[in-house]
């Protein structure tokens, strides 16, 4: 799955028969193991990024997330994400549509497009859309007869970010429809039903909890993203800067309390979609368990 | 006519799914499409159903072309394999789901549906969501989903596939006797030869893409008209060398042709229990099965081997007795097709060897 584990525990996994086991030791020190690394590598790092904010006091926290600069970051931040996450949502369903209910010339070739951005480096990510429109790119002198600004402005902030993001919802829904085939689909055609209805009455509702959980990786991505971002925003203060790019500046400024603040926004943001996440698999994991039931007993 | 089928061709690849197939169906007929696995009968009923296009022929319904109408506007109901029942509605929504989508009126759908929970036994269920009902209880949400918006023409794929055995034989009943009280045209396909003798009024034979019989079960049990009908329908044991049995070296049987015995058309037991002992050759007992409700004999007389079945209530046999086998009379296959060899000694009783 693109980026992210998905959880579905189920208790049945869980109680494993004496034969098939290991033994106490074993587990407590795979267990310890598994639990020391990760307060290591992420619990540590987290914690730390607090304790920097708040080392100078609640009042330079409080400035630092106030300060104008920050505040137009988080703007900035918030406004990719509300238009880049939503145009991928679209050419998400409208790819894993494609890919699984037809078949086409071509369709390994999407596949494989689709990966593209997860397999490429943010960098050269970024560094394709100021090939096109930079001043020296394809399109530049184009854009700059009719004074139309891309690279160094929220268009190519937002198109980067789409770029890098928009496998993120296809990925999700391409297996999970696979799984579901077309047999719902087909019964709704054959009990009268057309195109924009079966997709609003059956197809959607069969895809919801899969498409939200891949719109929160999607979102968290968006807002996150930072190689692609920094080399085509320019990193202009208060207005092409986002978040992550608000983050690095401070800390190359050696305002490394500022820099901590700002970065516990994201920090908080991250946390906001995991907890989403965390509610969307649980719902998930309540209809897998209805479904494996049902196949349960149809055998 | 109510279905018709000209000359209709499916290719998948070079696979030849539905090969040339015409066929007429009566108003009202419950119709089993019977063949083994991957013989396109599914095939053939998607293309009914308008779900595939066929590359080839005519589809005609009450006289009207419909190849190029589309599946929502063919007036068609159709009982998936696997159900295909919403997961996320209830069972009212999912019979209600023809109905909503013709923009019926609350009332009218709510009447229809109640009619249809009443018509399956359904009442009670109308609040579960399909993965809380068992598997016959979704076969009937299916079948009363297919028949909420009044289809003309009911299709069933493989209805009673997933259901095990007890059940199956229930719904099997019950399917026929709700679809004649209907009045529904229907076709259901199946590989099960005893569910399209039980269910089916006419049964149409299919495989490897090709029609190979339609007739009415005792029709197409008695008088097979392919080598393929006879060995596939009833239980048959299939003869090399038929005119070498005793009694049929006198009966016309063409050099090389083959033969079918079913196990119906022998009698095996003591010299003592069998109709005409002048007409019995004689055989060793290979194997005895115990199939329930009578036991089954594998039997060898000269080279071939013979499958009979043995009423309970007689004496039991054993692996190797000596047995006296009659043979009523055999399928002779031609090359396309079967001729019934009544045994020559049966109708001459009382052979005088001078």
């Amino acid at each position: 799955m693109a980026g992210a584990v998905t959880s579905h525990l189920s208790h049945e996994a869980a109680k494993r028969p004496k034969h098939i086991t290991e033994s106490p030791i074993v587990k407590w020190v795979l267990i310890s193991i598994a639990l020391l690394f990760l307060a290591l590598v992420v619990l540590l790092p987290l914690i730390s990024v607090f304790i920097e904010a708040f080392k100078q006091g609640m009042s330079v926290y409080w400035a630092s997330i106030t300060d104008p600069d920050a505040v137009s970051a988080l703007k900035l931040t918030l406004m990719t994400a509300l238009i880049a996450v939503p145009l991928n949502t679209i050419f998400g369903i409208a790819a894993a549509w494609a890919i699984t209910k037809f078949s086409f010339r071509g369709k390994n070739l999407l596949i494989t497009l689709i990966d593209l951005p997860f397999s490429i480096s943010p960098v050269i990510s970024g560094l394709i859309f100021v090939l096109l429109f930079g001043a020296q790119g394809w399109f530049g002198p184009w854009l700059d007869d009719h004074n139309i600004q891309i690279l160094f402005a929220l268009p190519g902030i937002v198109l980067a970010t789409t770029f890098v993001t928009f496998p993120f919802v296809a990925r999700e829904l391409i297996p999970l429809m696979q799984a579901q085939g077309v047999h719902e689909e087909e019964a709704a055609a054959s009990l009268g039903a057309k195109g924009w209805q079966i997709f609003w009455r059956v197809t959607l509702p069969n895809i919801k909890w899969g498409l939200l959980y891949g719109i929160i990786l999607c979102n968290a991505r968006a807002m996150g993203e930072f190689g692609a971002v920094s080399v085509v925003s320019g990193h202009i203060r208060g207005e092409t800067n986002t978040l992550p790019l608000h983050v690095e500046i401070l800390y190359n400024e050696y305002q490394f309390s500022a820099s901590f603040a700002v970065a516990s926004l994201l920090v908080f943001l991250a946390v906001i979609t995991l907890i989403v996440k965390s509610i969307v698999e649980w719902r998930t994991s309540i209809v897998q368990a209805g479904k494996e039931g049902e196949q349960a007993d149809a055998h | 006519m109510h279905i018709e089928l000209k000359g209709v061709s499916k290719t998948y690849g070079s696979f030849k799914a539905v090969d040339n197939v015409s066929f007429a169906i009566e108003r009202g007929k419950l119709i089993g499409l019977l063949g083994p696995s991957g013989g396109g009968k599914s095939t053939l009923l998607r293309i009914l159903a308008g779900l595939e296009t066929p590359d080839s022929g005519e589809i005609r319904i009450n006289g009207k072309r419909v190849n190029d109408v589309a599946p929502q506007e063919r007036g068609i109901g159709f009982v998936f394999q696997n159900y295909a029942l919403f997961k996320h509605m209830s069972v009212y929504d999912n019979i209600a789901f023809g109905l909503t989508i013709r923009k019926a009126s609350k009332a009218e759908i709510k009447s229809r549906v109640d009619e249809l929970l009443e018509l399956t036994g359904l009442r009670g269920f109308e609040k579960r969501y399909p993965h809380q009902l068992s598997g016959g209880q979704r076969q009937r949400v299916a079948f009363a989903r297919a028949l909420a918006p009044r289809p003309d023409l009911l299709l069933l794929d493989e209805p009673f596939a997933a259901i095990d055995a007890k059940v199956r034989k229930e719904l099997r009943t019950w399917l026929k006797q709700l679809i004649a009280t209907i009045g529904i045209t229907s076709i259901f396909v199946t590989h099960d030869q005893d569910e399209a003798v039980e269910v089916a009024d006419e049964m149409l034979i299919v495989q490897q893409g090709k029609l190979e019989q339609q007739g009415t079960p005792v029709e197409v049990y008695t008088q097979p008209k392919s080598a393929f009908v006879a060995s596939f329908v009833g239980h048959s044991t299939i003869i090399d060398d038929p005119a070498g049995l005793h009694g049929f070296d006198q009966a016309a049987i063409p050099a090389g042709a083959k033969g079918i015995i079913r196990p119906d058309f022998v009698e095996a037991g003591r010299a003592d229990e069998i109709s005409l002992p002048s007409a019995a050759a004689k055989g060793t007992v290979k194997r005895v099965f115990f199939r329930g409700t009578h036991l089954e004999l594998e039997l060898t007389v000269r080279a071939n081997r013979l499958i009979a079945n043995r009423s309970l209530d007689q004496p039991p046999l054993q692996p190797g007795d000596e047995v006296s086998v009659l043979i009523h009379r055999i399928y002779v296959l031609a090359e396309q097709s079967a001729v019934m060899v009544e045994n020559p000694l049966k109708l001459d009783p009382l052979p005088v060897h001078i």
